[in-house]
This record gives structure tokens, C-alpha cells and sequence, in this order.
């Protein structure tokens, strides 16, 4: 079976090669720059975790080689040691067809910085030569690449801005859970149908669900048709040109491959560069991004459907297993006592014993563990060297190596049990915790030294020496177990059933049904009722920048923060600060601010409750005098005042009845708290002389004050001969 | 089959004036000589849909529209003209004759379509998926008339493209998202709870509503019954329609009466028999509607449906005087297999009764109207002239429409413009993109650009 793979994989390389003079190769990202599978990874890398009982990156390099990748470039950044060490030992480093290199970096806290690292060294050793492939260590996938690649450098050549072809797969996630079968979020992306461009790229973030996807008009100018999918999975799997490596670079900000790489080129129009994508219908291709994608492609892989990568056949120097009928993969050596039940879809490694009564279906058993008897392990993942003793019960768990469970514990749904723990007799491990001989570092700068501190030192010392002072103390897994349960993550505890091997609970799905039945009724209450597609005036009313109506949204908001000004006895600073920050975004005059204060204030001096006018002429009299400094800060200007008496003039025209009558009772009441000067009061006289009739009504109602104001002011000015006028 | 139709005929189009008047309501304007409510019945009669209730705004123009149906195809069609009041919108219309409805499934036509799609495949796709509505789509035109909507009608300057963003499923079945042109200066937003019911939706801005809908009678009169301020369907009924097809609250109170019949108040067990029996007999696909309520407890679901009109077919509305234009232009020109006249060898038609000068040239793509006079020298080109008019001596009219019984003198030149019934231009009036008024009269020697005539 292997030679017959190979073969094909040399035949696609020619077709290449053919192509192009190129060599093909690949980035293989054997770090996921993520925490998602702590706290197993502070131990040991990622890639290297067994999946049905090979390590992941074995499966990416098998594949990577027989679709024809000729140079592979791991790059390590944590435990880097144990990525090199393990690649050196397996035979990969000496393989045929596959050139294998490692890059170390240990500064790289990203894929970005991965790649950015990848360019500086580019330019002194040459090493990417064209397009590659770029996919992370924890890929499966039986996909074939040439004609990807063919199709991606076809483009490129028609088109020089297309750098990069994203490869996608049908998943439709789940309405409810807003995730995929593979656990990870909701994807939204949106493609154009002919030429399969990417035109929008949005993931679901749970935690801030917005209901709608909102795509940009231009999009929809330039695309007569857009095709929006809520149902593809993003594989990871990207056939990039050279320029993708210098976008990096150039952009030092980019970190993720998709949050900001993809966004940046879609949303930023980063001179023009274009994303197309690749669905791929046959062929497999998964990513192994948390426990519930472990346990998704666990599944997949025992259900063949990663063929050839499947564990009866060997791909990368691993002990192939027999299969037996139920899809029960099955080591020559297993040693299995008569009434042990082994169900459906398992596999059992080398040098595993299994004991008297045990009932073991949808699981996978690593090498060299030994089950005690009665025994119950259901969805499971047991690592290597694993020892369960008499009457364990682990449902939906995942347990590393060298663990050890003694009898009668119970292991509840979601349980991660990292190495070399040890769970005390009959001690009920809770569901969905996380336990592990290392102490859950307290901040996020601890956790990446701590990655890397292990990648350095002997990791088995150092584990062995902690896991005898882990025994003598007392443990958090009974008296005779040792490991620390980790508390989840701050908010995270709600989400660690959405991503653990568990099967999502019933409870929770009802739960979820609920919230959404809610976001919908939300929803329903934002849309308005009826009209929501108004005519065309309505809209081009609303849409055209009316001067006047920002005015009166503007007035809005100053009364509002003038009545909470009030309400709240707030400082004058404080307010007029605020008010500033009001004139500021609308765009406003000072005399604006003068006059919505002032419009504010009055409109707060009729809304308290009054019986009668000089009831009102006392609240409007106390609000002035508690808050002339708010409005003198902004009726410094002749004007200004004159700004507020014509709003003041306005405000009675609209209530003649209420506010009328007091027109003159408050002007004064204005000058006499040096609110208003009396020039202001005297030019908005000498401009309203000039109006009409109807207009005059409250000039003529503050006449005598005007005359007054008028008389003083030649008083000051000539004091003499004003006495003798006035005898 | 069990079809009322419902024709929606309008009244006196503001944005027809001066076309319209009170003589002639839009429902008649000319179109090649017919009225283009003509067009409207003669493709409804060819699909075998012959129950029809004609909807007029304004008693006067009700009296105009039902006088021209009795004289004209009372023995062929069973037709009924209701009048309502003026403005009430397109749901108001159908508010106020609610009462006439009573066939289990309705089409509402626009009265103002001259097109060769054929009504009857939107009665059968709707039937077919047992919806609660179903929309014609038909290709955006290129160029020309593309306004659509009532309102929409009269500003040109607005670019032709995107007009409405229109949703669909994955097989172009159902209709998940609307919004019309003016919404288009936003971004669009679309919910993601229909894309995740979906999995996948097409958004197309090349197409455009056309303003043939079927609906389930129980569900408009639902609708129109529990959202009184809806006016317009296009606007409002059907966005409403489209934006709850996940949770239906239009079966909450028919459930009982409809439990029985083949309706839609189904309770969840019986639904996920139906769901799953489908399956079993492989007969089709479950829709996502039936698979999402059958997920969902209490979850009630209607289907939005649409039918695509082959991009063949020729579609225009005829709501804009340039509308109006580009219909009579090809109606006897590029579609003229809609006008229903027998051209000639020079692909015009002229009426044996019209008489013609001598050197005067009628070319091809126009049509010269019973009992019209031409004089000598003219030059007629891709214009319709009506009946009874009367053409002076050395007279051109390119891409124009002349109607019924007006007067041109001598030596005019009239290029793209509208002549009305029984107005009169008198000797060497030149017009150029001009609209004439009913009965006006234009100076001599003038000249004229992009003017209205109308008397105020």
C-alpha cells in the first residue's frame, strides 16, 4: 500500500516539475501559537501530541510528501528541542523525496513573527524560492496539492495581484453552538462565484455575537453577485506566493494568519493584493485546533476517511495495526482477557493489556498501557503507558502519558488528564477539568516562559523530580494522587464545553435554543416595525448631512447632559468639558452652545412641575442662578448673548402661554446675574426694530426694560444732563 | 386553477405628468397604439389566468380603466375593477378589497408591465413550494429604465445599476434577503441567523424585483391585518415577510383552523414525519426551512420563494417617462413579437387606412396609427404615431410617440419627444426631449430642449 502511494506522489511531483522549475515547497508551522491545549502543551509540543497514536506532524509530513512537496521547513518555536530531536530520531531526516529543514526561533510569539523570521533568513540562505505551501503541524489531510498549486501559479501569472489560495472544505456549523464539528467558530465568509475571490473573511466570535454580517457597498457595486457562506470550514492549508512572506514584513504588525494577514488584504486593499479560494469536495483536510477537533479527526481518522493516513497502514514508520470488523484496530500483541468487551470504532496499541470485564468502545488506546478489570472507557483517548486499575470509569477524556489512575476513580465528561498524573482511588475527577503535574501559571507572561523553560532543561528530570514532591504533599486528586486541577481561565468557564472532547450536553443546547430565542426577539425590537425599506425621499432625507438636523440632535444631547448636570449636582467644568467635547463632534459655534444650554435650562425650568406662572419664574430663576457659570462660560461674546435671547425669543414663541408672559421677568432676571450685557440686549433690540409685527411681541413686551437699559446706559455715560432729562 | 389575480393599476402616476391626465389614467397610456394594461391581460389571458380584479386609484380613473376593459375583452376575461382611495400604497390597495379575495393563492401584477415572462411559471413555483410568497426576479436591464419601485421613478440621475440586493439560497429557490436600492448607500448587513439556517447565500445585485408576486391569501391577510401601518408591498410586506421566514408569527393564531387542511400550522411531530418520510422516499431534499424547524422546538417557519425569469425574456415597467419611451421603441422594435401586430417587410407597420405623402419615408421600427395623415416630404423614423393625427408637409419625427388625434404643421422636427392626444404644434416647431401635454399648443416656430408643456 505504501509503495502504490508513493508512486503516485512521484507521478504528481513530475507533473510539477514540469510546470515549473520551481521545487515545491512547503512551511510547516510546527507551533499553533495558541493555548488552547494546555495544559498538556507546556509538557510537550503540539505537533508532536499522538493522534490515534501517531503524532500529529507525522501526519502533515506524510501528506505534505506524497502530494509532492519536496522541502519542508519545520518551524519550532516551543519545545523546539523535543520537535528537532523527535524529527532527527524518525526517519524523515533521511527520507527520499522529502527534504526536511528546521528553523529555531524562540522570539516567535506568532505566526506572524513566524513568517517574518522565515523572510529574514529568506534573504541571507535564499531558501523560499516560489510559491509554497503554508499549513500549520497539526494538519490532516489527504488532499492532492499539484493541481492546487498549478491552478494557484496559473493565476498568479494572469493575474500578479492574486498571492495567495486558501483551501476550504464544506462543514456546515451547527445553528446552535455558532461552532463547527471541528470546534471551531462560526465562519462567514463571502466569495465571488465565478472567479472565487475572496471578498470577506468573518469569524464568529461568540462572546461578542452581532446579528448580522455586514458587508461593504462596494463590494456589491463591483460584484453583481456575491456568495455568502456560513458553511465552510477554513482549512489552514494556503498556497502563497513570495510576496505573502513580504507582506508579512512589511505589515510588522500582523500577527495572526487570519484575524489580521487575511483581513489586512481584504479590508486594507493593501495595494490591490487578492485571496482566491479552493473547495475541496473529496479529499480530506481537518486541523486539530482544540479537544473537540482532537476528538472530530480522531473519529475521522479511525473511520478512515483520512485514507491513506489511517492506522492500519504505515505512513511515517509507525507499527501498523490490524483491523478487525467494527472498525476495531487491534495490535498484534494486545493481551485481552475473554470477557472484556471492546465495542465499536477503538484502537488498541502495542503491548496493551486488558483486563477481566472491561467495556471500551469509541476509544483509543495508546501502547504499553495496562486496564485493570471492569473497567469502563467510552469516547476516550488513553495515551502510552497508561495504568488503569480495577473499576475506573472514563467517559469522553483524554488522558497523556504515564498516567495513572488507581481504582475506582471516575473520570466525568471533558476531563483532560495531562502526564503523569495521578488520580487517587475513587476520587470523581469533575467534568471538564484540567489537570497536570505543573502548577497553572498566574499571568501570561509566566506561561510563555514556562513553555520554553521546559523546552530547554531535560524535561523528563525535571517532571520526575516534580512528580515526587507533587506525592509527598497532599494532592488535589485524592490523598493518593498527584496534580494540580486547573481553574479555567478568566470567562472562559462557560466556554470550556464548546471546545472539550465531550459531547455537548443537552442542557446546554436547550440553554443556547433559549438565548437565541432571545437574540431574535432583540433583533425584532432594533428592526422598526413597519417601513423598514423607506421610500426613496425618506432616505435621501436622512442620508443628506442636514445642517439643521445635527443642530437638533446636538440640542438633544446638551439637554441631556445639562439634566444630568442637574440630577447630579456635577461640577461646572465638568459639564461645560463635556458640552466642549459635544460642540466638537458636531461641529458646532460656541453661540450654538450658548444657545442649546440656555434652551436646555429653560426647557428643565418648565418641565419641573409649576402651577402658576411665578412658579415657574422660580424654578426657571433658581436653575439660572445655580448655573449662570455654565452658561457665562459660553455667552462671553456679544453674540453669544444675543444668540440666546433670540433663542430665548423662540423657545416663548413656541409655548406663548407658559413662557410668554415671563419673557421680560427673565431677561432681566438674566442681566441682573451678568448673563447678558446690556449691549447684547440693546442690538438685539435695534435688529428686531426692523421685523415684522408679529415678530415684535416680546420686544414690545420687555419695552420699558429696553428703555430702562437704555437710560442707564446714558446715565453712566453722561450723567449730568441724563438727570436734568429726566426732571 | 384555484389563482385570483390582482392587477395593480395605479392612478395618475405623478411621475407620468404630463402623459397621464385626468383623461388618461397610467393603466392606459399608449403603448404601440394599446393600452399598456392591455399588454398586462393579454399575457395573463396566454397563461390561462383569467380571474382578474383590476385595483384603480381615484373613482374617475376606476370609470376610465373599467369603460376601456368592458369595450375591449369582457367576453374573453372575467374581470373586476375596484377603485380605492388615492395614496394608500400598494397595501393599502389590497387592504381595501380584501374582501373580493378569496382564493386560496393570490397574484398581484403591477398593471404597468409590458413583458414575456410568463405570470403562470411564478403560480406554479409558488404552488410547488407551498409558500407564503413568491417574487418574480428578472435581469437587471443593462442601460435604460431601471428604476423600480413607485417612488424611485423620477430621479434619473441616480446611477442605473443596484437597484435591489436581492438573497438567495444555494439552488436560487428561496428568497433570504431583500433590500432595496436606496438601501444600498449602506453596507449591506445580513443577519446570521438565516445564513446559518442556509449555509449559503447568493447576493445578487444584478436582479430586480418585478413586481409579480403570488401570495398565500391567509398570509397577506394576515399580514395587512396585524401591521396596519404597512403601505407598500415591495417596501414593506415582503421585507417583513422575508426578514421572519425563521419564526413565522403569521400561522401563531391559525394553527387549529389550519391543522386539518394542507395549510401550514403543522405541530412539530407531524412536521418531523413529514421531514423525515421525505427523506425515506428520497422525494426531495428537505429545505432548510423544514430541517431548521424540525431542529428547533416551537419553531414555526414560511418559505419565501422566487422565480427567475430567463434573462431572454423582456421586462420593463413602464413608471418614468423614459420608460415610456424605451417601451414604445421596443415594443415595436426589438420585442415586438409583444405588440401583437403583423409587421411588414420593412419591419413597420402602417395602417391601411393612413394616407401618405408623396417622398415621404416611414422607416422601419414604427407604426402609423388607423386614419393618420401624413404630408409630402416627411421623414418618419423609430416613432409611433397614433390614430387620426395629422402630419404637415416636411415634417421628421426620430424615436418619438405621437398619439391619437394630434396635429403637427409643417416643416416641425421632433426628435425623442411625446406628443399627447389632441395637441397641436403649429408650423416649424422644433422639439427636442419634450413632453406635449393633452391638448396644448405649441407656437409656431418655436424651439424647444428637454421642456414640459402643461397647462398649469
Amino acid at each position: 500500500m505504501g509503495a502504490q502511494k508513493k508512486g503516485g506522489g512521484a507521478r504528481v511531483s513530475e507533473d510539477a516539475v514540469e510546470q515549473s522549475r520551481q521545487r515545491l515547497q512547503a512551511i510547516l508551522l510546527a507551533d499553533s501559537f495558541a493555548t488552547k491545549f494546555r495544559p498538556v502543551t507546556l509538557e510537550r509540543p503540539k505537533v508532536l501530541l499522538p493522534i490515534v497514536n501517531v503524532p500529529m506532524i507525522d501526519y502533515t509530513l506524510a501528506w505534505l510528501e506524497s502530494a509532492g512537496i519536496e522541502e519542508v521547513f519545520v518551524f519550532c518555536c516551543a519545545h523546539s528541542m523535543q520537535v528537532i530531536e523527535y524529527l532527527e530520531k524518525s526517519e524523515w531526516y533521511s527520507h527520499p523525496n522529502l527534504l526536511v529543514r528546521t528553523i529555531e526561533s524562540h522570539k516567535s510569539i506568532s505566526a506572524g513573527d513566524a513568517l517574518r523570521y522565515m523572510y529574514e533568513q529568506q534573504t541571507e540562505t535564499s531558501q523560499i524560492q516560489g510559491d509554497f505551501v503554508l499549513v500549520s503541524g497539526d494538519t490532516v489531510s489527504n488532499m492532492p496539492l499539484a493541481d492546487l498549486i498549478k491552478e494557484h501559479r496559473e493565476r498568479k501569472k494572469k493575474d500578479e495581484k492574486a498571492i495567495m489560495t486558501m483551501v476550504i472544505k464544506q462543514s456546515k456549523s451547527s445553528p446552535l453552538t455558532h461552532q463547527s464539528r471541528l470546534g471551531t467558530d462560526q465562519l462567514f465568509i463571502a466569495v465571488d462565484p465565478l472567479t472565487k475571490q475572496l471578498l470577506h473573511y468573518e469569524e464568529d466570535k461568540v462572546d461578542h455575537p452581532s446579528g448580522s454580517v455586514c458587508l461593504e457597498k462596494s463590494l456589491l457595486d463591483t460584484n453583481p453577485s456575491v456568495l455568502v457562506c456560513n458553511d465552510m470550514q477554513d482549512c489552514y492549508i494556503d498556497i502563497c506566493s513570495p510576496e505573502v512572506l513580504s507582506l508579512f514584513e512589511d505589515n510588522f504588525d500582523y500577527q495572526h494568519l487570519r484575524r489580521h494577514f487575511v483581513k489586512g488584504v481584504l479590508v486594507d486593499d493593501i495595494m490591490g493584493y487578492k485571496i482566491f479560494t479552493h473547495e475541496i469536495h473529496s479529499s480530506y483536510a481537518g486541523r486539530i485546533d482544540n479537544f473537540r477537533s482532537y476528538d472530530t479527526v480522531s473519529k475521522d481518522i479511525i473511520q478512515r476517511w483520512t485514507y491513506p493516513y489511517v492506522p492500519d497502514i504505515n505512513f511515517s514508520g509507525n507499527r501498523p495495526l490490524k483491523l478487525g470488523r467494527q472498525g476495531i484496530y487491534r495490535a498484534s500483541d494486545v493481551v485481552q482477557s475473554r470477557s472484556a468487551d471492546v465495542g465499536t470504532s477503538t484502537v488498541i496499541g502495542y503491548g496493551t493489556k486488558i483486563g477481566n470485564g472491561d467495556k471500551i468502545s469509541n476509544s483509543v488506546i495508546g501502547n504499553g498501557c495496562s486496564i485493570g478489570s471492569n473497567v469502563v472507557i467510552e469516547g476516550s483517548y488513553i495515551w502510552n503507558n497508561v495504568t488503569i486499575e480495577d473499576g475506573c470509569e472514563i467517559r469522553n477524556a483524554i488522558v497523556c502519558d504515564g498516567v495513572k489512575i488507581r481504582a475506582g476513580a471516575v473520570l466525568q465528561p471533558g476531563v483532560v488528564l495531562s502526564f503523569n498524573v495521578v488520580v487517587g482511588r475513587d476520587f470523581v475527577v469533575p467534568a471538564y477539568s484540567k489537570v497536570s503535574l505543573l502548577q497553572q501559571p498566574t499571568t501570561e507572561d509566566s506561561d510563555e516562559e514556562l513553555e520554553y523553560a521546559d523546552s530547554s532543561s531535560g524535561t523528563a528530570d525535571h517532571l520526575s523530580g516534580l512528580n515526587l514532591q507533587m506525592e509527598s504533599k497532599a494532592s488535589e486528586l485524592g490523598p493518593d494522587g498527584a496534580g494540580y486541577i486547573w481553574e479555567a481561565c478568566e470567562g472562559a468557564h462557560d466556554e470550556e464545553w464548546k471546545h472539550s472532547v465531550a459531547p455537548i450536553p443537552k442542557d446546554k443546547l436547550s440553554e443556547i435554543t433559549q438565548a437565541i430565542d432571545d437574540d431574535d426577539t432583540d433583533d425584532e425590537s432594533v428592526v422598526p416595525a413597519s417601513g423598514e425599506l423607506k421610500s426613496d425621499a425618506d432616505s435621501i432625507n436622512t442620508d443628506v448631512n442636514d445642517p439643521n438636523d445635527d443642530y437638533y440632535y446636538f440640542e438633544k444631547e446638551v439637554e441631556g447632559t445639562v439634566l444630568r448636570a442637574v440630577e447630579e449636582n456635577i461640577k461646572v467644568d465638568l459639564v461645560t468639558l463635556e458640552i466642549n467635547g459635544l460642540r466638537l463632534s458636531y461641529n458646532m459655534e460656541s453661540a450654538d452652545c450658548a444657545g442649546a444650554t440656555f434652551y436646555s435650562m429653560i426647557k428643565l425650568a418648565v418641565d419641573t412641575p409649576h402651577n402658576s406662572a411665578s412658579e415657574l419664574y422660580k424654578n426657571a430663576a433658581s436653575i439660572i442662578t445655580k448655573w449662570k457659570e455654565l452658561l457665562g462660560f459660553y455667552v462671553k461674546k456679544i453674540d453669544e448673548q444675543i444668540e440666546v435671547i433670540m433663542k430665548f425669543e423662540e423657545m416663548c414663541q413656541e409655548s406663548p402661554k407658559e413662557l410668554g408672559p415671563l419673557f421680560t421677568q427673565i431677561l432681566h432676571l438674566l442681566y441682573d446675574k451678568d448673563v447678558l450685557q446690556e449691549d447684547a440686549v440693546l442690538r438685539w433690540a435695534e435688529e428686531k426694530a426692523g421685523a415684522d409685527e408679529a415678530d415684535k411681541v416680546y420686544l414690545k413686551q420687555c419695552e420699558t426694560f429696553i428703555q430702562w437699559l437704555k437710560e442707564a446706559s446714558e446715565e453712566e455715560d453722561e450723567d449730568d444732563e441724563d438727570e436734568e432729562e429726566d426732571d | 386553477m384555484d389563482f385570483q389575480v390582482v392587477i395593480l393599476a395605479g392612478g395618475f402616476s405623478s411621475n407620468l405628468v404630463p402623459l397621464v391626465s385626468k383623461e388618461v389614467p397610467k393603466a392606459l397610456l399608449p403603448v404601440a397604439n394599446r393600452p399598456v394594461l392591455s399588454y398586462v391581460l393579454d399575457l395573463l389571458e396566454s397563461n390561462n389566468l383569467k380571474d382578474l380584479i383590476v385595483v384603480v386609484e381615484g373613482e374617475d380613473a376606476a370609470l376610465k380603466v373599467g369603460g376601456w376593459i368592458s369595450s375591449a375583452c369582457v367576453d374573453r376575461l372575467h374581470v373586476e375593477v375596484a377603485a380605492v382611495a388615492e395614496n394608500v400604497g400598494t397595501a393599502g390597495a389590497l387592504r381595501a378589497i380584501a374582501h373580493h379575495l378569496t382564493a386560496k393563492d393570490i397574484l398581484i401584477v403591477s398593471g404597468d408591465i409590458v413583458s414575456d415572462i410568463p405570470p403562470g411559471a411564478v403560480a406554479a413555483t409558488h404552488r410547488r413550494h407551498d409558500a407564503a410568497v413568491t417574487v418574480m426576479l428578472c435581469a437587471q436591464p443593462v442601460s435604460g429604465p431601471s428604476e423600480s419601485g413607485g417612488s424611485g421613478g423620477k430621479d434619473k440621475t441616480k446611477k442605473p445599476a443596484c437597484d435591489d440586493i436581492i438573497g438567495l439560497d444555494s439552488l436560487k429557490q428561496f428568497l433570504l434577503y431583500i433590500a432595496k436600492g436606496a438601501e444600498i448607500k449602506k453596507d449591506t448587513r445580513v443577519k446570521k441567523s438565516i445564513l446559518c439556517a442556509a449555509g449559503k447565500m447568493e447576493i445578487r445585485s444584478d436582479l430586480m424585483d418585478s413586481h409579480i408576486y403570488a401570495f398565500k391569501r391567509s398570509v397577506l391577510q394576515e399580514v395587512l391585518d396585524q401591521k396596519p401601518a404597512f403601505r407598500s408591498l415591495k417596501e414593506d410586506v415582503l421585507p417583513y415577510l422575508v426578514r421572519t421566514q425563521l419564526r413565522s408569527e403569521i400561522f401563531s393564531d391559525q394553527n387549529n383552523v389550519e391543522e386539518n387542511g394542507n395549510g401550514n400550522g403543522k405541530n412539530n411531530m407531524q412536521n418531523n414525519e413529514v421531514v423525515l418520510s421525505q427523506i425515506l422516499s428520497n422525494a426531495s431534499l428537505p429545505s432548510f426551512h423544514q430541517v431548521y424547524e424540525s431542529g428547533l422546538d416551537s419553531r414555526k417557519t414560511h418559505k419565501c420563494c422566487v422565480y427567475i425569469a430567463d434573462e431572454s425574456k423582456y421586462f420593463v415597467r413602464l413608471n418614468s417617462i423614459q420608460a415610456f419611451m424605451d417601451v414604445n421603441r421596443d415594443v415595436i422594435g426589438d420585442a415586438n413579437h409583444l405588440s401583437g401586430y403583423s409587421f411588414s417587410a420593412h419591419h413597420n407597420i402602417v395602417h391601411p387606412s393612413a394616407e401618405l405623402g408623396s417622398k415621404t419615408t416611414v422607416g422601419p421600427h414604427c407604426m402609423l396609427g388607423e386614419g393618420s395623415q401624413v404630408g409630402d416630404k416627411c421623414s418618419v423614423k423609430r416613432s409611433v404615431i397614433g390614430r387620426h393625427c395629422r402630419i404637415g408637409s416636411n415634417v421628421k419625427i426620430v424615436n418619438s410617440v405621437v398619439m391619437d388625434h394630434a396635429t403637427i404643421g409643417d416643416g416641425c422636427s421632433i426628435q425623442g419627444s411625446v406628443i399627447c392626444s389632441n395637441a397641436q404644434l403649429q408650423e416649424r416647431v422644433t422639439l427636442r426631449d419634450c413632453q406635449v401635454e393633452a391638448g396644448y399648443v405649441v407656437c409656431a416656430g418655436s424651439e424647444h430642449k428637454g421642456e414640459t408643456f402643461a397647462r398649469k
